[in-house]
């Protein structure tokens, strides 16, 4: 999950490719969220101004979204199960180390579908099953 | 002297407990030994406490290993495991297993036995079949055929999939759609990704006779961004479908077009509601619409649209490859055919449980499921997600369909069976399910967006045992409210963890601060 500083011309071409797709707005969002790792502000008129919508609509669907970010991505990103499966096996516990060691790299998550083996935890884009704080420090940069 | 086929699944619970690498273990070890093997990603079995099992192919069978580590891997081939030796992890034949015999596979009879993306593989496992036939009837006898089968909606709502598709055949317009919702949100169901993951042609072939039965050219599958996997190995299979022919201007050659989009969630769990699912795949917030208009008159983009869950839409190859009576003759009442149960949370033995409905819920748990991971008495269980409800083991007589379990108080859902111990605490789940319809609605409906919050602490009040009588009170009539005032199931169901917690397990919302003041 490597990401590209902010240019504008890439984000052109992010962009062009979708022209032609119906409801663009949000995979627009989602393919600059890829390839920055986050969704700047001047991404928003951009976006705005290649599909011919309102910067209204794309900062409704950009703050709508758990997924979307404003700023760029943090070096790790960790994001744990804290959904019913993974609590009856102890997320809750595991999300009280995890950010107790990584602060805000850590957030939560509801369900990987992997609810017959968990705690489950998500480090960069790797799941963990049945995870513990050492198979955490494993993955992380 | 052909190569050995060794099956390690790459399945994303399989490779979440260390599937990727055992497989290049073996591969490595394999060559260290000049043993020449063909290592099959295939998908998983579905006995995920047996992950990751390793099967190798002696003459017919499959012999299997399990839970394989890579620290057994030297000690597995010491014992010639690559040619079924006996070892301490050795299962003997997979299909043999008593968990998968007892079963009956029918929407999941090819996961975890074929390579996901082999088309020839999916086609020597009956693949297509379901396709062929339908290609040869007209939109109202396929339409018939789904209907007479009873297959009823798998994503929860358990609305017949046949008139759903009879409403979209008859509303006469140039565009339909299809739209598969693959937003698998409830924590303790996974079917639809193992599915997704474990044999996508069988969705690909359901949405496909869906197309031709209704006249729609444009398909599209709407994943959660959670199953990166899923999206990569469906994206995958779509290709290939395209390059055979089954998919494009021309499905197998027949006058009919039909091609699948994949759509990405966003992280948002109110999008696997249907009409909030079209609004997301129309690129905007994901907002609940009223109904009506059914989508299936006005849906996406405004034109008539089948919406299924992946597990409808994987059922219609076998309905229609083995026809309707078949698939109805299993299950009971009015739930007929199979259902995928999946057992999760503290449980020793999850995974996925295909068999027809009216099992009882403790012939899944104990029998299947074998008890609880921790060895503990098991406290509770939820069904049906995190909008399902709470119960006791005093409830495990219950048949598992649809009619008995909206008696019972609560619903089937998404088939998802999450097992607590003993050490689960009734009133902090149930404030949980408050805190997570605040954090998930979409904001539409007020009992939705502002009761959640209200509810997430007048519950934390009566946990304090704070004017525990008034706020109690309090929380039945919010109940009642939200039931009553929310559009959708989020709101509208986000009480039923609640109330049934509160009947259920009374003694955990007894007046905590009685005796201690």
């Amino acid at each position: 999950m490597t990401h590209s500083p902010w240019s504008i011309d890439a984000a052109i071409a992010v962009l062009e490719p979708l022209r032609a797709e119906p409801g663009p707005v949000l995979i627009a969002l989602q393919a600059i969220s890829g390839e920055f790792g986050y969704v700047p502000s001047e991404a928003v008129a951009l976006i705005a101004n290649t599909f011919n919508v309102s910067r209204a609509d794309v900062h409704g669907v950009l703050t709508f979204y758990h997924d979307l970010r404003t700023t760029p991505a943090l070096a790790n990103e960790i994001k744990i199960c804290v959904a019913e499966a993974c609590q009856a096996v102890g997320s809750r516990d595991l999300e009280k180390v995890l950010k107790a060691t990584y602060a805000d790299q850590v957030c939560d998550a509801f369900c990987f579908g992997n609810c017959a083996l968990g705690p489950a935890v998500m480090v960069n884009g790797k799941l963990i099953g049945r995870a513990t704080p050492a198979m955490v420090a494993e993955e992380i940069k | 002297m052909s190569s050995i086929k060794v099956y390690v699944p790459g399945d994303s619970a399989a490779v979440s407990v260390g599937a990727d690498e055992v497989a290049a273990e073996i591969s490595r070890l394999a060559t260290a030994s000049k043993i020449d093997i063909e290592i099959v990603r295939n998908g998983t079995r579905g006995a995920l406490w047996l992950e990751p099992l390793v099967e190798v192919q002696v003459g017919a069978d499959r012999i299997g290993y399990g839970p394989v580590r890579i620290s057994d891997l030297a000690d597995l081939f010491a014992s010639q495991f690559l040619s079924g030796g006996s070892h301490a992890l050795a299962l003997g034949k997979v299909s043999e297993l008593p968990w998968l015999a007892a079963q009956d596979r029918v929407t999941f009879k090819r996961v975890g036995i074929v390579d996901p993306l082999s088309i020839s593989d999916y086609q020597s496992h009956g693949g297509w079949v379901g396709l062929q036939r339908a290609l040869t009837m007209s939109g109202e006898e396929i339409v018939a055929e789904v209907t007479e089968s009873g297959l009823r909606g798998r994503g929860g709502a358990g609305f017949p999939a046949g008139i759903k598709w009879k409403t979209v055949l008859e509303t006469p317009d140039e565009t339909k759609y299809i739209c598969c919702n693959a937003d698998e949100g409830d924590s303790g169901t996974f079917a639809d990704r193992i599915l997704m993951e474990g044999d996508p042609f069988t969705l690909i072939e359901g949405m496909t006779i869906a197309a031709i039965a209704v006249g729609a050219e444009v398909g599209f599958v709407y994943i959660r961004s959670e199953y990166p996997a899923a999206i990569a190995r469906l994206s995958a299979a779509i290709l290939i479908a395209r390059e055979f022919g089954i998919l494009g201007s021309s499905v197998l050659g027949s006058r009919y077009a039909f091609d699948i989009k994949i759509r990405a969630g966003g992280g948002s769990y109110v999008c696997g509601e249907e009409t909030a699912m079209l609004e997301s795949i129309e690129g905007k917030r994901g907002v609940v619409r009223s109904k009506p208009p059914l989508p299936a008159i006005a849906g996406l983009f405004g034109k008539p649209t089948v919406i299924n869950n992946v597990l409808t839409l994987a059922s219609v190859p076998a309905v229609m490859a083995d026809g309707a009576a078949s698939y109805k003759s299993r299950g009971v009442g009015r739930s007929l055919g199979t259902q995928i149960f999946q057992l999760a949370g503290n449980i020793k033995q999850g995974g996925i449980v295909e068999t027809g409905f009216g099992i009882s819920l403790g012939e899944l748990i104990t029998g299947y499921g074998g008890g609880s991971l921790s060895g503990k008495p098991i406290k509770a269980v939820q069904i049906g997600g995190p909008l399902g409800a709470y119960f006791a083991p005093k409830n495990f007589d219950i048949p598992m369909d649809y009619e008995s379990l909206i008696a019972a108080g609560g619903m089937l859902g998404h088939g998802g069976i999450v097992i607590f111990d003993a050490g689960v605490d009734l009133a902090v789940q149930a404030k949980f399910a408050m805190e997570f319809c605040a954090i998930e609605s979409c904001g539409k409906c007020t009992p939705c967006r502002l009761g959640s919050t209200r509810g997430a602490e007048t519950i934390q009040r009566i946990i304090d045992g704070e004017d525990f009588e008034p706020n109690r009170r309090l929380l039945l009539d919010l109940c009642e409210v939200m039931t009553d005032g929310s559009l959708c199931a989020m709101g509208g169901l986000t009480p039923m963890p609640v109330m049934s917690a509160m009947i259920n397990f009374p003694e955990d919302f007894e007046n905590r601060a009685e005796g201690t003041r």
